[in-house]
């Protein structure tokens, strides 16, 4: 990792990958920072192991993964992983911790490719122990081959659920249950949607060939489930939800929640990329160009981070992004951007062919975004309770920030990303207004939490100027 | 809210919200220690002001008097802090008290070996900024005057003894104009002939993921910078006045981490139990400050009745409930038993 390279890119997911590769081809010296220690993202996660000959759990599509992160290691772009990214100042200062120390490192561009969170699965209970998000259960199951066990539930909704049910039905695991929470009037709003989604690059047939297997096993499969609640005294125990008019409880030692993907706020709203209320898939979308450029000049965003499109769309966005880059660092002309980009967004399309389909079929239901229990936590860090939210915006606020500062609700540890949706349509909900006009928090660095220690390393050994200033100057009209 | 309180309908022009700015992000410190000697007068109100918040504003705003103190990290700050004292009992203030080695240890127990002692003044303590600017708006409103939000002044003018705010949602008339636009005051001041000398500013804090108590009372350095204290939800507030660069136009700050670096490394040094600490937020608020760091409020000597109370960086939090009070006096009376004349808006022309 030098001081200075031509270009920085954030996350070492498909959009990443695929955008530093491109990059490196055209001889831009690019450096890629990551947590992870190995290339892959969330995805892909630790896809280069040697372990996993047995690909089968995990789905063809990680194969993909394995061809992306081998591109990208045989390209000149430099990986530094471990790299803990938590502020990137206007002028294309980043400003890192690695190996626990704290670290800058200057860039002409950079490509923010940090990607997606899991939805908040605000229900009663969802904090205790023993209650787990699928994507964090997929996560053990790639990084570390780790599986639940049987009697294991599955709760809410969005493909990744499904998937994760079938990839524990091939690893021989019997959940006790699969509650499915999607509406069941979105179906009739899918259904328009369909045509388009059935010719897109059979995520149709994967899914229902899923539900098939699913429905084979004979594992109870509930849809249309509403008024889900945990129990459970010092960790959850069991899950209640109504379903066809009766109440329904099922008694688990492991509860995952899912209801979609959205993209992850910190990094990109602190450092200060606008984004507007993006009605159809309910997130904060930064605001983007066509090539993932933003209104921070030299930043600019590609992959599930900038709107969520999944992983191939992702490249294809990466790769958009720095057919930008190289030229306005002057590698190429303007035509040849424009004739490599045109299969690129081609292939674009073909993705997002599917995209309304899914989008209308897996919008949560708005009981399960906007807590209809006052108990219910919206807020995990500081514990502030649906019914607080609607308490302070009945009382006046009118925008998140105001709330933050009068409940604590987003200070917490992760820095509001739990909590930031929920409050929002919570408070848009009362006022009876847009989200849009609530607007999202001012996230301030570090958009991760950092070590104290690791911020003494920016000490230069200079002395602030601050510290020669006089602190009691003699005041006029003061008595000696 | 003053005014409300002595009857007198007031309406007030807000181009954010309430507390959008260093009103409602300061570092929440209610202190007579350390003000300049000329703000002793107004300090011992505000503190009359904040130990009775309940009654006034129906919020105790998070008020929390668990003491202030200078540290002397060696016997030459001690003996600073010594003539310091001496000089404010001169005065006739008397909330002041010198501690000792022991009695440092006693109250603050985590607190590193090489600090000598101290200056402590109990009944000073800290406050939720946020909550309190909140509680005072709600009052206000209660009391019937009106807010207006996300309105921007444009300019302001007066004839026929009538002054007109115009803005961009309209023109509104008074007999009487308070100039309270902290970081943005100068700019109206400016319109009435009254240029001062004013900087924006950018003090900046970081707060800590919540700790375990380490610190009791709200702490300072003398010689070095350092403002530290330890929240009820356990959080570290880090602070003193290192400060990043403000763009009060674009109503933006851009925090210099090298400066939060010196910051970071005066408290572990006064606390070395912070090494373990996480910083989850760091942030400035945008403030004036003025040539010789005292704020303004004082009548205006090009205008008649016309108030400006601005400049406050470091000052404002603590003085708000007093400075409100003195203006609504002003405003009524014609008068105040508070000595502000230190604080007029002429002085940088005398100088």
């Amino acid at each position: 990792m030098k001081a200075r390279h031509d270009l920085a890119v954030v996350g070492a997911g498909p959009a990443g990958m695929a955008g530093a590769t491109l990059a490196a081809e055209f001889g831009i010296d690019t450096l890629v920072l990551d947590e992870q220690e190995t290339p892959g993202g969330q995805i892909y996660r630790a896809v280069e192991q040697p372990g996993l000959a047995d690909l089968a759990p995990l789905g063809a599509e990680y194969r993909r993964g394995i061809e992306l992160a081998l591109a990208f290691r045989r390209s000149s772009a430099e990986l530094a992983g471990g790299a803990v990214v938590w502020q990137i100042r206007s002028d294309r200062t980043i400003s890192i911790t690695r190996a626990g120390e704290g670290k800058e490192v200057a860039a002409d561009h950079v490509l923010l490719a940090t990607g997606a969170m899991e939805r908040p699965f605000p229900i009663p209970g969802w904090t205790l122990p023993g209650v787990m998000t699928a994507g964090a259960a997929q996560t053990l199951m790639k990084s570390a081959g780790m599986v639940a066990e049987d009697g294991v539930v599955l709760a809410g909704s969005g493909p990744l659920l499904f998937q994760l049910a079938g990839q524990y039905l091939h690893a021989g695991v019997r959940p006790a249950a699969i509650v499915e929470t999607t509406p069941r009037g979105n179906y009739w709003r899918a259904a328009p949607h369909l045509p388009s989604a059935w010719s897109a690059g059979g995520y149709l047939e994967k899914g229902l060939a899923l539900l098939r297997a699913i429905k084979a096993s004979g594992v109870p499969f509930h849809r249309g489930a509403t008024g889900l609640r945990v129990h459970g005294d010092a960790r959850a125990s069991e899950l209640e939800f109504q379903s066809r008019g009766k109440t329904e409880r099922v008694e688990t030692p492991l509860l995952l929640i899912h209801q979609g993907v959205v993209p992850n706020p910190n990094l990109a709203m602190a450092t200060g990329i606008a984004h507007d209320w993006d009605a159809r898939q309910l997130y904060w979308r930064p605001a983007t160009d066509p090539w993932g450029g933003t209104n921070m000049e030299g930043i600019a965003l590609a992959g599930d981070g900038a709107g969520i499109g999944g992983a191939i769309a992702a490249e294809h966005s990466g790769r958009l992004a720095a057919l930008e880059i190289a030229r306005r660092l002057g590698r190429i002309t303007e035509g040849e951007r424009d004739e490599r980009a045109t299969a690129e967004r081609a292939a674009l399309r073909e993705q997002q062919r599917a995209r309304p389909f899914l989008d209308a079929l897996y919008r949560p239901a708005d009981a399960m975004r906007r807590p209809q229990n006052d108990a219910t936590l919206a807020c995990r860090c500081e514990e502030v309770t649906a019914g607080e939210i609607r308490r302070q915006a009945r009382l006046g606020l009118t925008n998140l920030n105001s709330l933050k500062s009068q409940s604590r609700c987003g200070m917490g540890p992760c820095q509001g990303r739990l909590c930031m949706l929920t409050a929002t349509e919570l408070m848009a909900e009362v006022h009876g207004v847009d989200p849009a006009k609530i607007g999202p928090f001012r996230l301030r660095p570090p958009a991760r939490p950092v070590d104290l220690t690791a911020i003494m390393d920016f000490d230069d050994g200079t002395i602030p100027p601050e510290a020669a200033l006089p602190k009691e100057p003699a005041a006029p009209g003061a008595k000696p | 809210m003053h005014l409300g309180l002595k009857g007198v309908s007031a309406l007030l022009i807000e181009k954010n919200y309430p507390g959008r700015h260093a009103s409602g992000v300061n570092a929440g410190g209610v202190s007579r220690i350390g003000r300049f000697p000329s703000e002793l007068p107004l300090s011992a109100l505000t503190l009359e002001l904040w130990h009775g918040m309940e009654s006034l504003v129906d919020d105790d705003c998070g008020f929390i008097p668990n003491g202030r103190m200078k540290i002397a990290e060696n016997e030459a700050e001690m003996e600073k802090l010594r003539e310091r004292f001496d000089k404010v009992r001169a005065l006739g203030h008397e909330h002041e008290r010198l501690i000792d080695q022991y009695e440092l240890r006693q109250l603050e127990p985590n607190v590193a070996e090489h600090c000598v002692g101290g200056i402590f003044a109990p009944g000073c303590g800290h406050a939720n900024p946020f909550r309190t600017t909140t509680a005072f708006a709600r009052k206000a409103r209660a009391l019937g005057q009106t807010i207006m939000e996300g309105v921007r002044v444009e300019k302001v003018s007066r004839a026929a003894g009538i002054w007109t705010v115009r803005t961009d949602a309209g023109e509104f008339q008074a007999p009487v104009l308070v100039n309270t636009a902290g970081a943005w005051g100068d700019r109206i001041s400016a319109q009435m002939g009254e240029e001062v000398p004013m900087e924006t500013t950018a003090p900046m804090l970081m707060v800590t993921a919540r700790m375990p108590p380490i610190i009791r009372g709200v702490m300072g350095a003398t010689d070095r910078i350092l403002s530290i204290k330890q929240v009820p939800n356990g959080t570290i507030i880090i602070g003193g006045g290192y400060r990043g660069t403000a763009d009060r136009d674009a109503e933006t700050t851009v925090l210099d981490y090298k400066k939060l670096a010196y910051n970071a490394k005066i408290a572990t040094e006064m606390f070395p139990k912070l090494k373990g600490a996480r910083i989850v937020r760091s942030w400035a608020g945008i403030e004036g400050r003025m040539a010789d760091a005292m704020p303004v409020i004082s009548p205006s000597k090009t205008e008649e009745a016309c108030f400006h109370a601005f400049g406050f960086s470091a000052h404002g939090f603590n003085l708000g409930p007093a400075v409100g009070r003195v203006l609504s006096e002003l405003i009524t009376a014609g008068q105040s038993n508070i000595p502000i004349d230190a604080f007029s808006i002429d002085r940088f022309a005398k100088a």
